[in-house]
């Protein structure tokens, strides 16, 4: 019995997902903490709820599908990045300005150049937004070709696009904020019966990269590349394309994250879309327990990265802590959850775990 | 051969200094750009033109342009921030409607793109030009005081617009929008309107604008002003980051925080409401005229107005972009060899409904509504 459970929690302490999944839990834990400490619910920020909208629908209510709902651009870029990481050691830093060149330049074809706001789309929906797709695919294959064939350091390359890609941005939309007041556009933005569709799209997008990851061997390539690309082409391997490849997906997922977000709000706001979530991203892939110094990755991790740091966002706005002070305790918080993973910390305890376990045999004997 | 290659290089030449002049009137040339033109149509017909008739024909052009700039065109240098607002694009259209050659102005015009050091470099340019008045929207508040001083020796009136200089007073006048102004309007127009509307308590939540920007100060120390005199209670205030986002994600989290609590929502921008209009649509709350929750903006573009005649935007407090028919003033107060005042504030317009435009007074002056119709909606610029 006892070597049972001593087993479980040894196997519980070796799951690689253990901590990113502990920080998550502590993020949400505050808000129990709060609400005990104001006399609520405690566990009124984990309540979900049926809720009716104004315009008469039944949608899904409560701090936690906001954090899923807020949560699902990072996410999906997480995803993108930890390949990324992963095949290259470094990190692609325009994915936010490619966010807002492809939610601009969907938003351009759908309303027409010029037009700063219109009700109706002037092309088909399905045109705006494989145009999105395609931009975002085209700057990660800019990238791509940077990275992997002509060498360059990945932050230089990725540099190129997150300084032009918004101002091109801009440019596509007549350096206007564009306003599509459709609700089939909205509708990537809004709600798919009770739930947020831009969930719905997160978990596909997430959906069709573990499938990917492991019903190929793309994962294991990947992989293999990062940690010795060297070795990888004397293997068989084609480094080179391997890498590409990862940009590509990297700006394909910029180009869905830029339309969910910009679908959000109607509209393409170049300045602001995406504005800070390359650091986010990127974040997400660290807090789920990645080495930014690619290799091995854990997909996963890097989710609940994401979640954890809108996790965190919306703990602050739910203590109401004011916003001259939240990026402060932001900061505190990211560098308590990254401190813990740190390697030398983790020694630390580990050496504490075996001492006591030391110290207990030899009183046993 | 030679000489008609040579003027066609030469007449390639001019045309593309014409179109950098279209582009960036910050060329130090001011003279040979519009003199280029008429030489440049003189020699279409004529492409075997000598080169010398061709110098011949710019310099004579040129004596012309001059005299007519110094006789009745008074040249104008405006350098703006940028374009990175709808705001900010419709304040350039204004300054470039009202500088026209109609109305008796030349406009050298510079997109500075957010960038200070561009921003002095085109005030030297224009001084080098020699233009009659510089009108200098600051990018940044300080580091102004050499280049103004250079201004002043070259007895050049520099007027200020929208933003401010903190460190140098060689400037004529400042024109701009009193964001305090717009906060307190909005909190003494809460007053008359809950008074007309019988709500006797008002629980207040605001989204702020990005935290630090002047028009954020402002509209928060107004606002606030009124609400500790009325003794309104404030349940919080995030920011929003003067973006729809933003706007939507301080509402969905208010809307759990405060459910039922709240009958009041201040957005310190357009934008921002927009956000929390759907945030507050998804969680079930009706706002608007009629309805329980009053919803208060600032900037009034014309999205914003369309809010305001479909019911959803109780009031709109405007910042009004269009300074320019104030410097055009400040000009014709100087060339009539009067003194400005040194500040002029740009008078702002109110927007509601019919049923919501009450009287109220800020400090002791009445306002005025603008009652919005479609007419209102079509005719605003931005």
């Amino acid at each position: 019995m006892s070597t049972d459970s001593s087993s479980l929690w040894n196997k519980i302490k070796s799951w690689p997902l253990l901590l990113p999944v502990v920080a998550l839990i502590l993020v949400m834990a505050l808000n129990i903490l709060h609400d005990v400490a104001v006399g609520a619910n405690p566990l009124s920020f984990f309540t979900i709820t049926l809720n009716q909208t104004t315009s008469g629908g039944t949608i899904l209510y409560g701090r936690i599908i906001d954090i899923l709902n807020r949560g699902s651009e990072v996410a999906i870029l997480a995803l993108g990045m930890t390949l990324v990481v992963s095949s290259s050691a470094g990190t692609d830093i325009s994915v936010g300005s490619v966010m807002s060149l492809s939610a601009s330049f969907c938003c351009m074809l759908l309303a027409g150049f010029g037009v700063t706001s219109t009700n109706e789309l002037r092309v088909p929906l399905i045109v705006g937004v494989l145009a999105a797709f395609a931009m975002g695919t085209l700057c990660g294959c800019f990238n791509g070709t940077l990275v992997a064939y002509f060498g360059i350091q990945p932050m230089v390359a990725t540099l190129i696009l997150f300084s032009a890609a918004r101002a091109i941005g801009l440019l596509v939309c007549n350096n206007m904020i564009v306003y599509i007041r459709n609700a089939t556009f909205g509708a990537f933005g809004a709600f798919t019966g009770p739930l947020p569709t831009p969930i719905i799209i997160a978990a596909i997008c997430i959906a069709i990269v573990a499938v990917v990851l492991r019903k190929t061997s793309l994962g294991m390539y990947i992989q293999s590349v990062g940690i010795n690309s060297k070795a990888s082409r004397i293997a068989g391997l084609n480094s080179k394309r391997i890498i590409f490849l990862t940009y590509v997906i990297c700006g394909f997922f910029a180009g869905v994250a830029g339309l969910v977000n910009s679908s959000r709000i109607t509209s393409a706001d170049s300045n602001n879309i995406g504005l800070y979530y390359e650091m986010d991203a990127i974040l997400a892939v660290a807090l789920g327990g990645n080495s930014l110094g690619g290799g091995k990755f854990n997909l996963a991790g890097s989710i609940i990265g994401a979640y954890t740091i809108q996790a965190i966002t919306t703990t602050l706005y739910a203590l109401g802590v004011s916003t001259d002070q939240a990026p402060v305790y932001k900061a505190i918080i990211v560098v308590i959850i990254v401190a813990i993973q740190a390697p030398p910390v983790r020694a630390f305890f580990r050496k504490r775990a075996n001492a006591k376990a030391f110290g207990k045999e030899a009183a046993k004997a | 051969m030679k000489k008609k290659v040579l003027s066609a290089i030469l007449s390639a030449v001019m045309v593309a200094s014409l179109v950098a002049g279209c582009g960036e009137a910050a060329a130090p040339a001011p003279a040979a750009e519009p003199a280029a033109e008429p030489a440049a149509e003189a020699e279409a017909p004529e492409p075997a033109a000598d080169v010398e008739e061709a110098a011949e024909e710019v310099a004579e052009s040129e004596v012309a342009e001059e005299a007519a700039a110094s006789g009745e065109l008074i040249t104008v240098g405006f350098a703006q921030v940028g374009h990175e607002s709808d705001w900010r694009t419709a304040s350039t259209k204004s300054a470039q409607d009202v500088f026209s050659e109609a109305n008796g102005y030349e406009l050298s015009f510079v997109d500075c793109d957010n960038d200070s050091a561009a921003q002095l470099e085109a005030v030297r340019a224009f001084i080098e030009q020699g233009v009659d008045y510089i009108i200098i929207d600051p990018i940044v508040s300080t580091g102004w005081d050499t280049v103004l001083t250079e201004c002043d020796d070259a007895g050049i009136p520099v007027i200020v617009i929208d933003r401010t200089i903190d460190d140098s007073d060689k400037y004529v006048a400042w024109v701009g929008s009193d964001f305090e102004k717009e906060g307190k309007a909005a909190g003494e127009w809460l007053k008359a309107y809950a008074e007309k509307k019988g709500i006797k308590e008002i629980n207040a939540l605001i989204i702020q604008g990005t935290t630090g920007a002047s028009a954020q100060i402002g509209r928060t120390n107004g606002f606030k002003a009124i609400a500790d005199r009325e003794g309104w209670n404030i349940l919080d205030m995030q920011t929003g980051d003067f973006t729809e986002e933003g706007g939507q994600q301080v509402m969905e989290s208010y809307c759990k925080s405060y459910e039922g609590k709240f009958n009041v929502v201040v957005c310190e921008n357009d934008n921002e409401a927009f956000g929390a209009m759907t945030a507050m649509d998804n969680a079930g709350v009706k706002y608007g005229p009629g309805n329980d929750v009053v919803l208060i903006s600032y900037d009034a573009c014309k999205a914003a107005l369309q809010n305001v005649l479909d019911g959803k935007i109780s009031a709109d407090f405007q910042c009004n972009p269009m300074g320019a028919p104030d410097v055009d003033n400040v000009i014709k107060t100087l060339a009539s060899g009067g003194k400005p005042e040194a500040s002029i504030i740009i008078p702002d317009n109110w927007y509601a409904l019919e049923d919501a435009a009450v009287d109220f007074s800020v400090d002791g002056e009445p306002q005025t509504f603008t009652v919005v119709t479609a007419d209102v909606v079509s005719s605003q610029l931005y």
